[in-house]
């Protein structure tokens, strides 16, 4: 789960990660009090879950408090296209309003967990400002790294030596490490799987500061952190993938037409590549899950079919713990209750399967059925 | 043969009496699986269908039976707490079938089996099937299994399932498969999988599948380069898949160059494996590799 800048500040903050002054705003006048509090001169700067906002218009400067209002009234309601959002764009509901800073250096550095080294480590690098996935690819030893030991944790002499690397000295060095010490308690007490910061600037009086700082939470560990996860900014995310989520479906919405409802993340990834393979492209990722009842499979097959943009739907189910007499079920009734009905082709396999197919067989619907994934892709190309 | 389970293999069920568990300890049993206990704390005492004791701890469990692998059906939450009791029992091989362990709970469990004799399968996994042995410690389907001779290693679930079926289809048995899970970290992995594979007299060829997210591929691609001189057959799904979107795992994520689906296949050609060109084709690149 992704959290804006203005959130992400501030769970860092009690920490003691030095962030500039500010305020979040959701409107100009907000916007303007906001900027006259921090004596005029401030930054405008959109909240949207991506990156690349500044070359988007999404971070401006304001010389006062009317200017500031000025330019949050043309971000709020507006949608910000950034490189990162696709050309549909990320709503902006609210802006930071934040005090100016003379920057003498911009640095980058960041913690995230690493699936080779099944550690957490600490990513740094001079090159502030930077993407970092730039910055690997153009130049590697650059690049930083610093893994952390999951049981003893994250040590003041590797912050030193970090520091060391980025030519931090005296009481930057100082600064630094005990910075990166709080990030990393950040890290490990609210479960994060990445922490940004990016810059974090050195200013012409010499102070650190986290100038921007992106936080992404484990999914899988907000059942601990009740505040965090009451942080989540559904706004931010697709309207189907939101109403997925709720209710257990992981779905994702692609550019294609053929809408794709299986069983398992890989299957359902290998279902795409197939579709994509025969010439097609998928509308989606969608995994029902394992233990999904008959009920959810027609959610599922609803939540895709409410997608214009799908005009052939595929499923298939290898039937485990999921019986294939449950998904026809599912299927048939989605199918008898939508107001559209594009073009079905069905494979099943496994549990159940010759029940399954007796029940789509029996359902009247007109439908494609097949047995292999080479028969699935040619049915869907015929379809098309 | 097979690697990791065998028909001799003492096989433990953590959460036995659950919901999940007891109907994946029946089919495991009904598989011909050497299931020896089952794990509940408070349910000690009881007995599981007609003969499995049950223990309210793990260590009893082993005590008393000689258990040495053990199936984890606890819920993700409670996951790294059985993990670790496992470890603290000395099991030889644990199996974590559950989805959405947090990330820092998986981490510090595989860190502190680090030079322990104990080896975890997942989390997120399917677990792992010898057909030969009669052996199933997981909840995939036994039946579209064959006693054989190639080796799967998986990243996913289903996608295995598909596999193996393709193979079955073609009349290839499997020596063993393993789903090593979707998770960006766990703990066996391709590298560990393919060192065992390699070891196995009766194992002639593996099937890796791999996808999106993570480095994985490139370090199997890697030891496969340098120490496999069995035919490797891969496949990377996922090449659909947009950046910076999970895709259901977890791990599933392209978070730069090295995680596209594009990377790992050439990685893996390079390496010397069969590129499985399409998940339809699973089967029939094997064919082609083993000569059958």
């Amino acid at each position: 789960m992704k959290l804006h800048e203005y959130q992400a500040k501030a769970l860092l903050a009690p920490y003691g990660v030095p962030t500039p002054q500010g305020e979040v705003a959701r409107s100009a006048q907000e916007a303007a009090a906001a900027a006259e509090r921090l004596g005029g001169k401030v930054v405008v700067k959109a909240q949207v879950h991506a990156g690349g906002r500044g070359k988007a218009g999404g971070v401006k400067v304001a010389a006062s408090a009317r200017e500031a209002g000025e330019i949050t009234e043309g971000l709020i309601g507006a949608s910000l296209v950034t490189a990162q959002t696709g050309p549909q764009g990320a709503p902006v509901h609210s802006v930071l309003v934040e005090q100016t800073v003379d920057v003498a250096r911009e640095l980058y550095v960041s913690i995230t967990t690493d699936g080779s080294r099944k550690r957490p480590v600490v990513i740094a690098s001079a090159a502030g400002g930077m993407e970092i996935e730039q910055v690997a690819e153009s130049d590697p030893s650059a690049i930083i790294t610093e893994p952390i030991d999951p049981v003893i944790g994250f040590q003041a002499y590797q912050g030193r030596r970090v520091a060391a690397a980025l030519e931090l000295s005296g009481g930057q060095s100082r600064a630094f490490a005990s910075m990166l010490a709080a990030c990393h308690r950040a890290y490990v007490e609210k479960d994060l799987t990445m922490v940004e910061i990016n810059p974090l600037v050195v200013t012409e009086q010499g102070a650190l500061l986290a100038l921007d700082a992106k936080v992404s939470l484990d999914d899988d560990a907000l059942f601990r952190h009740e505040a965090e996860a009451g942080l989540r900014d559904e706004s931010q995310e697709d309207a189907l993938e939101v109403e997925a989520s709720a209710r257990g479906i992981a779905y994702v919405k692609l550019d294609g037409d053929v809408g794709c409802m299986v069983n398992g993340a890989g299957l359902a990834m290998a279902t795409m590549d197939t579709v994509k393979a025969a010439g097609a492209d998928p509308a989606n990722f969608l995994d029902v899950g394992g233990g999904a009842s008959e009920e959810k499979v027609s959610q599922a097959i609803q939540l895709m079919l409410a997608d214009p943009s799908v005009q052939r739907v595929l499923v298939n189910v290898f039937g485990g713990i999921l019986r294939c007499d449950v998904v026809a079920r599912g299927v048939a009734d989605a199918y008898a209750k939508a107001d559209r009905r594009p073009p079905l082709v069905v494979r099943l396999l496994g549990t159940n399967v010759d029940e399954g197919k007796r029940i789509l067989a029996e359902s009247g619907l007109d439908l494609t059925l097949v047995d292999t994934l080479q028969e699935a892709a040619e049915a869907i190309k015929a379809a098309g | 043969m097979s690697i990791l389970v065998n028909s001799e293999s003492r096989v433990l069920i953590q959460g036995i009496t659950g919901r999940e568990g007891s109907f994946h300890a029946q089919r495991c049993i009904d598989y011909g699986t050497n299931v020896v206990a089952g794990v509940t704390p408070g349910k000690g005492g009881e007995t599981f269908g007609e003969r499995v004791p049950v223990f309210d701890s793990v260590l009893e469990a082993v005590n008393e039976t000689g258990a040495d692998l053990s199936l984890i059906f606890v819920p993700a939450p409670f996951a790294a707490d059985a993990m670790l009791e496992c470890a603290d029992a000395g099991i030889g091989l644990m199996v974590c079938i559950a989805e959405g362990v947090p990330v820092r709970d998986t981490t510090t469990v595989v860190r502190y089996l680090e030079g322990s004799k104990t080896r975890l399968l997942g989390p997120n996994c399917p677990g792992l099937i010898s057909p030969g042995e009669r052996a199933k410690v997981g909840i995939m389907p036994g039946n579209i299994h064959l006693p054989g001779k190639v080796g799967v290693v998986s990243r996913s679930g289903t996608l295995t399932y598909e596999a193996v079926n393709q193979l079955t289809e073609l009349g290839i048995g499997q020596s063993t498969c393993v789903g090593i899970g979707g998770d960006p970290v766990s703990g066996t992995g391709f590298v560990d999988v393919l060192e065992l594979f390699n070891a196995d007299p009766e194992t002639e060829a593996v099937v890796l599948i791999g996808e999106i997210g993570g480095t994985k591929e490139q370090e199997a691609a890697a030891y496969i380069a340098e120490r496999v001189d069995k035919p490797v057959a891969a496949l990377i799904v996922g090449q659909t898949a947009p950046p910076g979107r999970r895709m259901g795992h977890a791990g599933a994520v392209i978070t730069g160059k090295a995680a596209l689906a594009s990377e790992k296949v050439r990685a893996l050609a390079e390496a010397g494996c069969a590129i499985i060109p399409s998940p339809a084709e699973i089967g029939a690149t094997v064919r082609r590799m083993v000569g059958g």
